[in-house]
């Protein structure tokens, strides 16, 4: 599923693996990158996939190394990384 | 100076440690209540301001509002911040605002700052968790955040209690203003906005910016205005063009690169900043694939063990206490109407519901604990995937664990829950969790059946028999939940999103005091229902239409002329309680709870127990204390045990009586408060019908099966 989306479009928080970083470029879904900008996921921020609940689903994020979060692989995926 | 009472409104980002700071300051002075008009819980206290000589200067009523993000809602809870902040008229409209903010956090944190100064009411910014900030080698310097964000910055620790007394000078200190400084906007309104505001702000007569694009953008929540009035902002809205979404996402962007600048002056880092190391060890455990689950099983075992192994050493004391009681009193007052209603009627009830104190304060405090800790957040995250399945969120799992205590409480906390589906579905299926009420039934039931042997060496088996009924709410909770989605459409998406706390000790102050405060209002609330139902019930059983009840003796005595005088006691004491009211009634009912194996004396406490399913084992030792041997006092187990089948001769209470009993209870909502709070949520009768419906045949439906696969 991950695979198929990668050939596509660009990289997402969807896509990290487990401890690996990324930089917050654009969001595609309007009414949920309200949500993420003022839960404080900034373009221009720093993420990194901290750890990922059973069966694959939550993950959690660090936050610009302020804070964690936590939200589901297709709220991940609506967060595009540079 | 203003005199008399100040309000203050404090707000905050969840986890910023608003309700840590509200407790430091109120302490033991705090009262729940609701909101007017809407059933949101408030949270509110006193505390003093003192002046230069210790002597009382000013008053303060402190309200706590629901923890966000920012002043735009994401669920019904949150639409409470603006309904009151945007509404001069509001009787909880503050004075002053109080924002905690996560030092360690600051620039989202800030984002709600900023927004609620360009409302234009008078705030204070106190920074929290300077000690986290200084573990991630942050430096915040509160002295320039206050110069760039012109307010003033109080340095705070809510847990130590550390900054209080600044806090409140800084309090005093802007009420006291007599000059009320010119707002400086950090949001500027754009060219095509202006026309929009300055309409708006004509017709509704504001004088600030911002609350009228509030009133643009959420006049839908604002209790405050009738339907014509939003309707014609709905209009202003399609004249100007104004695009709400578009508006939304550049406020918020333009609002942080306003706060960027100021954050990085008044910040300084040192080498890399990290949430603290035992957090991330933690959960690398904690929401691993195997141990999260293995962790979350033992934690709920515990639990369980706790409410029924630990707590039965104090309840036993009170069992023999209560009857000890009872006896001597029965002794001391001379014979009669008015002893036996004092001893059979209401302390055989009161006897019923302090029993049950130990369990509950237990229950809560455990429930406390785990919220306060940060490991609700977790469970969340590990419960999510597999609650969807089931068209739940992993955010139910707070309302399902708070249902063991409450269903009351714990269907209130679902507002926290933002799609309107997903709250229904978990208002629909939380019932099903076993509250704690359903305690003493299980307890006494299962002590009638269970053998009270060890298992593995550590665990109880009555105590494992205990979890397998909570497992059975669980299972017909998930099972509801799935059925109900088959019929309910879902309307909007679903989103979890959730920010995890850093994991913290429970503060044992404040898990002190929800366990008196549940304790307080379980005997007073719950008390006074099953109080005036013992009493009602005792009347009902001891008197009869007529002359019915001595007709029935007198019937007795002559047939069993022979028998020994003890023997012929007993018959003549159930004979009366069978031709009594409360007995005719059972009679009546008899027939339809017959499949279940219940006889009319279980069907007297189970009509009893509609109102509310405690009451059944008070109703219980009410009537087996009337119908029994008035000679010596007995605990109501013991009664049971002691209970005859009338057709069989052998127990009333067999094992398939008792499992079938216990289903019923698993699955009846049998909860006037539960309707109650479910019609409040829901705003009408469908729901809780439907609900009380689906759960008595499910109830009926289980007892039935296994009353006939076990006879």
């Amino acid at each position: 599923m991950n695979l198929n989306k990668e050939r596509m479009s660009a990289r997402t928080v969807s896509l990290l693996k487990k401890g690996e970083k990324g930089i917050i470029k654009s969001f595609t879904d309007r009414a949920m990158s309200l949500k993420l900008l003022e839960m404080g996921c900034l373009p221009g921020c720093e993420v990194r996939l901290d750890a990922i609940a059973p069966f694959g689903d939550p993950i959690c994020i660090n936050v610009g190394g302020n804070y964690s979060l936590s939200l589901r692989l297709n709220e991940a995926a609506v967060i595009e990384l540079e | 100076m203003k005199q008399g009472n100040i309000k203050v409104a404090l707000v905050g980002n969840p986890n910023a440690g608003k309700s840590t700071l509200f407790n430091a300051l109120t302490g033991m002075r705090q009262k729940t209540g609701n909101f007017p008009g809407v059933t949101v819980e408030k949270k509110s206290g006193t505390f003093r301001i003192a002046d230069a000589n210790g002597h009382d200067d000013a008053h303060v009523t402190l309200v706590d509002l629901p923890g966000t993000y920012s002043i735009y809602p994401k669920s019904k809870d949150e639409t409470v911040v603006m309904d009151i902040l945007a509404n001069p008229q509001h009787p909880d409209f503050p004075d002053v605002v109080v924002i905690v903010a996560d030092a360690s956090n600051l620039q989202r944190n800030l984002l709600l700052f900023t927004e609620i100064n360009d409302l234009g009411i008078p705030t204070v910014l106190a920074l929290n968790m300077l000690d986290v900030a200084e573990s991630m080698n942050l430096t915040v310097n509160a002295v320039q955040l206050a110069m760039q964000l012109n307010v003033p910055v109080v340095r705070i620790n809510a847990r130590t209690g550390e900054g209080m007394k600044g806090l409140k000078e800084a309090v005093k200190q802007v009420v006291g203003r007599t000059e009320k400084p010119a707002l400086r906007y950090f949001y500027e309104p754009k060219e095509n906005e202006i026309g929009l505001i300055n309409e708006v702000k004509e017709i509704h007569h504001l004088d600030n910016d911002y609350v009228a694009l509030q009133y643009v953008c959420q006049h839908d929540n604002f209790s405050f205005l009738e339907q014509p009035v939003r309707a014609k902002l709905d209009a202003l809205i399609e004249k100007y063009g104004f695009d709400e979404n578009n508006f939304l996402a550049n406020e918020t962007i333009a609002r942080y690169e306003k706060i960027k600048p100021i954050v990085s002056k008044a910040v300084k880092s040192e080498g890399a900043t990290e949430q603290p190391y035992w957090t991330r060890k933690l959960d690398s455990i904690l929401l691993h694939r195997v141990w999260g689950y293995v962790t979350f099983a033992l934690v709920l075992l515990v639990v369980f063990q706790a409410i029924f192994a630990w707590a039965s050493y104090p309840m036993d004391m009170i069992d023999a206490g209560t009857a000890a009681a009872i006896e001597w009193v029965k002794g001391a007052l001379p014979a009669g109407v008015l002893n036996d209603l004092i001893t059979d009627g209401i302390m055989a009830g009161i006897g019923g519901i302090i029993i049950f104190i130990p369990q509950i304060a237990i229950l809560f405090a455990l429930v406390a604990i785990l919220e306060e800790s940060g490991y609700m957040a977790r469970v969340m995250v590990i419960m999510d995937k597999l609650m969807r399945r089931f068209g739940l969120n992993g955010r139910s799992v707070v309302p399902l664990i708070s249902g063991v205590a409450c269903a009351v409480p714990a269907i209130m906390t679902t507002r926290s829950i933002s799609s309107r589906y997903e709250r229904l579905l978990t208002i629909m299926v939380t019932p099903l969790m076993s509250c704690s009420a359903r305690l003493p039934i299980f307890t006494i039931l299962i002590a009638l059946v269970v053998p009270e042997t060890k298992v593995l060496g550590i665990f109880n088996m009555q105590g494992i028999a205990l979890f397998g009924l909570y497992l059975l709410g669980l299972l017909g909770a998930l099972g509801s939940a799935w059925f109900l989605s088959l019929f309910i459409p879902r309307r909007e998406p679903s989103y979890f999103m959730l920010e995890m706390p850093s994991y913290k000790l429970p503060r044992w102050g404040h898990v002190g005091f929800t366990m008196y405060e549940s304790v307080k209002s379980f005997v007073l609330e719950a008390g006074k229902v099953i109080m005036a139902i013992s009493i009602i019930l005792w009347v009902l059983a001891s008197y009869g239409p007529g002359d019915s009840m001595n007709v029935a003796e007198q019937q007795v005595v002559a047939s069993m002329t022979t028998a020994p005088q003890e023997e012929i006691d007993a018959a003549v004491a159930s004979a009366r309680l069978e031709s009594s009211y409360a007995g005719q009634f059972g009679r009546f009912i008899e027939p339809a709870i017959r499949p279940l194996g219940y006889d009319w004396k279980i069907g007297i406490a189970l009509l009893a127990s509609f109102a509310a399913r405690e009451v059944f084992v008070g109703t219980m030792a009410t009537i087996y204390s009337i119908s029994g041997d008035t000679e010596d006092v007995l605990t109501v187990k013991q009664r049971l045990i002691q209970e005859k089948n009338p057709e069989t001769g052998g127990q009333m209470f067999t094992p398939a009586v008792c499992y079938s009993l216990l289903m019923f209870y698993v699955f009846a909502m049998m909860c006037m408060s539960t309707i109650a709070v479910v019609y409040r949520e829901t705003h009408g009768w469908k729901w809780p019908m439907i609900q009380l419906a689906y759960l008595m045949v499910l109830a009926y439906g289980s007892a039935f099966l296994v009353y006939q696969v076990l006879s």
